[in-house]
């Protein structure tokens, strides 16, 4: 019963994922794409909670929701000939990226079927994995977790200098 | 007549008895439990907001040398239930150049996101509807809700101090959030746990002084700051830029009438009881404290909070835009971040605690 439950709010969170994602890459009203961008975001953080991934769905709407999609909205905002005008999304190239993107979920697919069988361990999550994802950062992922931050800073940077008035 | 909280929890523990003995299978018991709680949960909340709205006005007008609402009952108690009726009957006035389905759905957001915090706060000991591991994050995550919400406000609009509101308020928030994360973050170094019910736990006993508040001088630092990012994560004066009414006539919510603008009012006032709840819960020892029931506790400790922002309106002036930027990022930002290495430097050494 309750596995029926857990796989029936599965297939809802996959319907509205695939839809909001959809909705994100053909709808005329950039400002709409956006906010579906949150909605299917919001949806994989769902997905992610089923999995007991607690951790990490809140890392998904902290990082996702609240900040990349409201840096995004604030650049629809801020830039004038992108609000509120009916914009068409594809260009002259969308033949090729559907190829690409076909390639891509062959691709998956293949993959996915040859892999025979899945690695997954049955055993019931500690109650403090938080405890052990911050130990595991700090000492066996050093290097991946500090190189993000460079990244980061990189980023950073980047828009200091191309934001920065020009004083000559 | 004092409940005690063993008394409380009684009476979940009897309606859930009940439940069962009615003949409801799993997992229709979880649902039903689950649904009766949020109920509960919801309508104390309303509740509190719609004392909250008296008590501002009550403590606005003493701070003004006036009386405030008076005629409804003793000392005006009933206005604000006489308001939210007269908000319901109120006509729907809506714009015909607004962006429809954003312009219904800020509002519904907004309210959401103020309540979904409430999962994992502790109103006393046992009073908790789940104790998630991830608790606090979960909270920090949960309520950037509110600024889409007001972000769709403003576009939905379709009025330019509508958007501006909605902008500023944007950018006001994920400023205050970088500060605010930074003074919680101190509190979970204390603590080493991000459940809310452990970090309540680990401030008991020693009468009153195991709360994080006096671990000086890191604690008292952090709740500062805390407060003052708070104060500006509510959008309440002085950091209110978001509606300030002499400029934006009145920000965000300016098209909206009715149970829409009713539903920002009350989000607005929940959201100013989740902060001063969380800063009890980190700061003040949550529901410890000696002789009296704990969910009593809890509730003086978040009213003497809410006191506090609600003094701070009335007594302060609003910050300029460039001033409110500067304050957080040159001022609270390396301020919260060298409080934060200090206090992690203090528990590695093991200078206390």
């Amino acid at each position: 019963m309750i596995e029926a439950g857990v796989s029936v709010i599965f297939w809802i969170l996959a319907f509205i994922i695939i839809v909001s994602a959809l909705a994100v890459v053909t709808l005329k009203n950039i400002f709409h794409s956006a906010l579906f961008l949150i909605l299917c975001l919001f949806s994989v953080a769902g997905i992610y909670i089923m999995l007991h991934a607690e951790f990490l769905a809140a890392a998904q709407v902290l990082i996702y929701v609240g900040a990349v999609s409201i840096l995004i909205i604030f650049a629809i905002m801020l830039t004038s000939n992108l609000a509120s005008e009916r914009i068409v999304q594809s260009n002259k190239n969308a033949l090729v990226a559907f190829f690409v993107c076909l390639m891509f979920l062959v691709t998956t697919i293949v993959l996915i079927n040859k892999t025979g069988v899945w690695n997954y361990t049955s055993g019931v999550l500690p109650a403090e994995n938080i405890i052990t994802i911050g130990k595991l950062l700090m000492t066996q992922f050093m290097l991946p977790f500090e190189v993000v931050s460079v990244l980061m800073l990189a980023a950073m940077i980047g828009a200091i200098v191309l934001a920065r008035e020009d004083k000559a | 007549m004092i409940l005690a909280t063993a008394e409380l929890i009684g009476i979940f523990k009897w309606l859930h008895g009940l439940l069962v003995d009615l003949g409801l299978k799993e997992p229709w018991l979880t649902v039903v439990v689950y649904g009766l709680l949020s109920v509960t949960i919801f309508g104390v909340l309303c509740l509190i907001a719609l004392f909250l709205v008296w008590w501002e006005r009550k403590i606005a007008g003493h701070i003004q040398q006036r009386f405030g609402p008076m005629r409804n009952g003793w000392h005006g108690w009933y206005q604000t239930v006489m308001d939210a009726l007269k908000l319901l009957q109120k006509e729907d006035i809506l714009v015909d150049t607004r962006d429809r389905p954003v312009f219904f759905w800020a509002p519904v957001i907004c309210f959401v996101a103020a309540f979904l915090a409430y999962i994992v706060i502790p109103f006393g000991k046992g009073l908790i509807v789940a104790d998630l591991n991830i608790g606090i994050l979960y909270i920090i995550a949960i309520t950037t809700f509110t600024v889409i919400s007001l972000l769709m406000a403003g576009w939905g609009s379709h009025n330019k101090y509508a958007l501006l509101g909605g902008m500023r308020s944007a950018a006001q928030v994920v400023s205050y959030e970088v500060p605010m994360v930074a003074s919680i973050l101190t509190v979970i170094i204390f603590s080493g746990s991000l459940s809310m019910v452990d970090i309540t736990e680990s401030q008991q006993g020693n009468f009153i002084f195991n709360w994080f508040i006096f671990r000086p001088p890191f604690g008292i630092i952090a709740f500062i700051t805390y407060i003052i990012a708070a104060t500006a994560e509510a959008n309440r004066t002085p950091f209110d830029i978001p509606e300030a009414e002499q400029e934006l006539v009145a920000g965000f919510n300016i098209e909206y009438s009715g149970m829409k603008f009713a539903m920002f009012f009350l989000a607005e006032f929940v959201n100013m009881f989740t902060v001063s709840a969380i800063a009890t819960t980190l700061f003040l020892g949550g529901w410890n404290g000696p002789l009296l029931p704990s969910w009593l506790w809890f509730l003086g400790k978040t009213l003497l909070v809410v006191l506090l922002l609600m003094v701070f309106r009335w007594t302060f002036p609003r910050l300029r835009v460039d001033q409110l930027m500067e304050f957080a990022w040159k001022f609270l930002v390396p301020l919260t971040f060298a409080n934060l290495i200090l206090a992690g430097w203090m528990k590695y050494a093991g200078w206390y605690w």
